[in-house]
């Protein structure tokens, strides 16, 4: 797979830590929701850094978008979300991976479960899901820290419909205005807003690998098949 | 320092410069335990020279892939059976 020149066409802030990024690259030949790409950054002296983001947009929008959480110490993700301007290129690779994807060709509910950035491929899947006018039913039970942490929130209420459920779960949230979810996701916030293993949901789950292994472990240990449980993790090099 | 594993959705890219198929659709029997699972579930450790992909079932080393940029050295003897579904050709 070749590298491809990508070109920043708008930098749209989303929390205070994240940044979507939108682009148009050249000879891009479209991808299906949930896919990523890698990024790689090369230094004038050659040192190249290269990571991996998920697609943010949904198949078929004119223009490819990456929201990327700014790591401190990280190599790639501070020039993404502090530096990228329009008009700035750099090289990137993909659409990478056929496993964690939603095509949307069956009316399967579908769960999805994100953590922090790992809302991306999930805001993909939700964004398809409007765009195909999918009769699937779609909910996205999604942890962040605070309310102020949340990538898009606006985006999120917008894409709300009979057909597609959000629920908000905070861990660190100090405001008493909250009056949602507390908490991470468990096997008893699962078992309740999800679907029982009955209705064989597709799964997927997207999240900091600690994350995604107590989801995944209790969405089986709820009954969901292993099969049925598609996870996606992201960390340590997340930078 | 955070060493959790990722899994074998973040390397396919760079198996995809060696493989002509999408790894995370194949699927590899573990030589060390002869579990079966897709490459997306298997552990990528990264944070290395190379990157190691080891079985989520028994944590031993199925792939080990080191590059540079004159050649890269691949050593997958800890996997015993690769299946490959067809028209998952990149």
């Amino acid at each position: 797979m070749r590298w491809l020149e990508a070109t920043v066409a708008e930098t749209v802030p989303e929390t205070a830590r994240t940044v979507t990024l939108r682009l148009d690259v050249g000879d891009w030949r479209g991808h299906r929701a949930g896919q990523h790409v890698d990024v790689r950054l090369t230094a004038e002296d050659g040192y190249a850094a290269q990571r991996s983001y998920s697609i943010a947009s949904p198949p078929g929008a004119d223009r490819v978008e990456l929201t990327v959480e700014r790591i401190d110490d990280g190599e790639v993700s501070p020039w993404l979300t502090t530096d990228a301007d329009v008009g700035d290129q750099f090289e990137l690779r993909g659409p990478i991976g056929g496993w964690f994807v939603w095509d949307g060709d069956d009316t399967t509910p579908v769960l999805l479960v994100g953590g922090g950035s790992g809302v991306v491929p999930l805001m993909a899947m939700l964004r398809h899901h409007a765009a195909s006018g999918s009769t699937a039913a779609m909910h996205l039970v999604y942890s962040a820290r605070t309310l102020g942490d949340v990538i898009y929130r606006q985006g999120l209420e917008a894409l709300a419909s009979p057909h597609r459920a959000v629920t908000l779960t905070l861990t660190r949230e100090s405001s008493p205005d909250w009056g949602g979810h507390r908490g991470r996701v468990d096997a008893d916030l699962l078992a309740d807003l999800g679907w029982p293993p009955s209705v064989r949901p597709h799964c997927y789950v997207c999240g900091p690998t600690p994350f995604v292994e107590v989801v995944a472990d209790a969405l089986v240990g709820l009954g969901h098949e292993p099969a049925r449980v598609r996870t996606e993790r992201f960390g340590p090099t997340g930078g | 320092m955070d060493t959790s594993p990722l899994d074998g959705n973040g390397i396919a890219g760079a198996l995809g410069e060696l493989f002509a198929f999408d790894v995370t659709m194949a699927a590899t029997t573990c030589a060390h335990c002869r579990h079966t699972q897709p490459m997306a579930d298997l552990r990528a450790y990264v944070r290395a020279p190379g990157i190691v992909l080891r079985c989520a079932s028994c944590g031993g080393v199925q792939l080990r892939l080191v590059q540079s940029t004159e050649r890269a050295w691949l050593d997958v003897r800890g996997i015993q059976m690769l299946q490959v579904p067809a028209g998952t050709t990149v």
